[in-house]
This record gives structure tokens, C-alpha cells and sequence, in this order.
């Protein structure tokens, strides 16, 4: 979805999770400049565009991994309650 | 209200255990100029503030705080996690780890507890945003 720069990835989840980061970032920092400048039309395009591209991304990602927030947890597709059982975000590293 | 969404704000894989770097680094979790202090101090700041951009502002970076809270801790775990009772008897962390062992606890990187005294909440929104960004100066 975005360009990967030079970063290498190990598989597909960690891309998504790559793109999930970059894509929140900027959807955090348009929130926050949009507080202040409430009526600036470019910048709320700019925060309508990436905010979708971020939710899109959010739901990809918990449907085929682990859900990454409450309301995308969907248990229909598996028979356990992976918002517990996934790898905690704090986990990698140091193994 | 809040919701948790289960990833960092930015990825934290370190490659080696560091006791000493983590004495350190423990200070931008609960130290006086840490992320502890810098959430609470705007979540608490917003409610007396008499502009709602600001309170919003207040409120999104407040929240922010928190994932850089998060992102400290786990700095500070994947440091210590794997430690040897050598490497800790070894290094300026043996007497965090006396009370606390590889628990992360919010402290100042000399041993002084997060405390609320550290931030201001004055009901004046000059005086706050004045003490915030003293705050958020000193970190720069």
C-alpha cells in the first residue's frame, strides 16, 4: 500500500502492521493540527483521505491476523478470543 | 472513555538486555519530566480550560502520552527481561530490582516515586499552558 523505502519486512503481518503505523501517525498528526484549525478544508481532505486508509488497513489487519482493537474483534472466523491469546505489543525482542 | 488498540505507537525490538540503559530509561516512565506525568497533566489540565480547541488539543495529547508511556515500558521490559542475576548484581539496577524485579514500576532514574506533585492542574489556562511547556521543554 505504501512505499516500503528500504525497510524489509519478515512476512506480510509485519508490512500491514508497518502501514498501520505510518498511516495512524499521520492521522494523529492531522488530528492534532486540526484542533487548533478547525475550519482548514485542506487539511480535514487530508485527515478524511489517510483516516479511511487507516481503517481500512486496521479492519485487513484484524481479520486476517489478531484484532487490534474491541471493535474490530470478530470471533467468526476462529474458535478462540484472540484479543487474549495474540502476542501481547510488548513481546518482541530481547527473546 | 478510552479504547486500547493493541499495538505500539512505533515498534520496540531490542536486540540485547541492558540493566543500566534501563535505570535510565525508567525515568521517562514515571520521572518527573516522564510520559506519566506529561498524560496525567493534560488529561487533568482540560476540564478547567475555557477554549474547546484546546481542551481537545489537551485530550488528544493526553492520549498520545499514554502510547509513549506504553512504548517506554516495554523499552524498560524487553532491557531487563532477560537479565542474569550477574548482569543485575552488576549494574545500578540491583536496587530497583530489590522491590521491584523485572516489574515496571514508575520511578525517577534515582529511585524517587512518580508523584503528582510533579505537574500542575491551576484552573488557569495561562498558568497551565505556561507549566506545560516547561514541561514538554524540558524533554526536548
Amino acid at each position: 500500500m505504501l512505499q516500503q523505502m528500504s525497510t524489509q519486512f519478515a512476512n506480510e503481518q509485519e508490512k500491514l502492521l508497518h502501514d498501520i503505523g505510518v498511516l495512524s501517525f499521520v492521522v494523529i498528526e492531522l488530528s492534532l493540527y486540526l484542533d487548533t484549525h478547525p475550519t482548514d478544508q485542506n487539511a480535514m481532505k487530508y485527515f478524511n483521505h489517510y483516516n479511511r486508509l487507516a481503517n481500512q488497513a486496521r479492519q485487513e489487519y484484524s481479520a486476517k491476523y489478531t484484532p487490534l482493537t474491541i471493535s474490530c474483534a470478530d470471533t467468526s472466523a476462529c474458535d478462540d478470543w484472540q484479543w487474549a491469546l495474540a502476542p501481547m505489543p510488548w513481546e518482541g525482542g530481547c527473546n | 472513555m478510552w479504547n486500547y488498540e493493541r499495538r505500539l505507537e512505533f515498534p520496540v525490538n531490542i536486540k540485547e538486555s541492558n540493566a543500566d540503559l534501563a535505570q535510565a530509561i525508567i525515568s521517562q516512565y514515571g520521572g518527573p519530566d516522564g510520559e506519566m506525568g506529561a498524560s496525567m497533566r493534560y488529561l487533568s489540565q482540560r476540564y478547567a480550560c475555557p477554549y474547546r480547541e484546546v481542551s481537545a488539543v489537551l485530550t488528544d495529547i493526553g492520549t498520545e502520552e499514554l502510547a509513549h508511556l506504553e512504548m517506554v515500558a516495554t523499552i524498560v521490559h524487553q532491557l531487563t527481561k532477560n537479565l542474569s542475576m550477574e548482569q543485575i548484581e552488576e549494574s545500578g539496577f540491583r536496587n530497583y530490582y530489590v522491590d521491584h524485579t523485572i516489574g515496571v514500576w514508575p520511578q525517577a532514574a534515582g529511585g524517587v516515586p512518580f508523584n503528582a506533585c510533579e505537574f500542575q492542574s491551576k484552573g488557569d489556562i495561562i498558568t497551565d499552558l505556561t507549566e506545560d511547556m516547561a514541561a514538554d521543554g524540558a524533554i526536548l
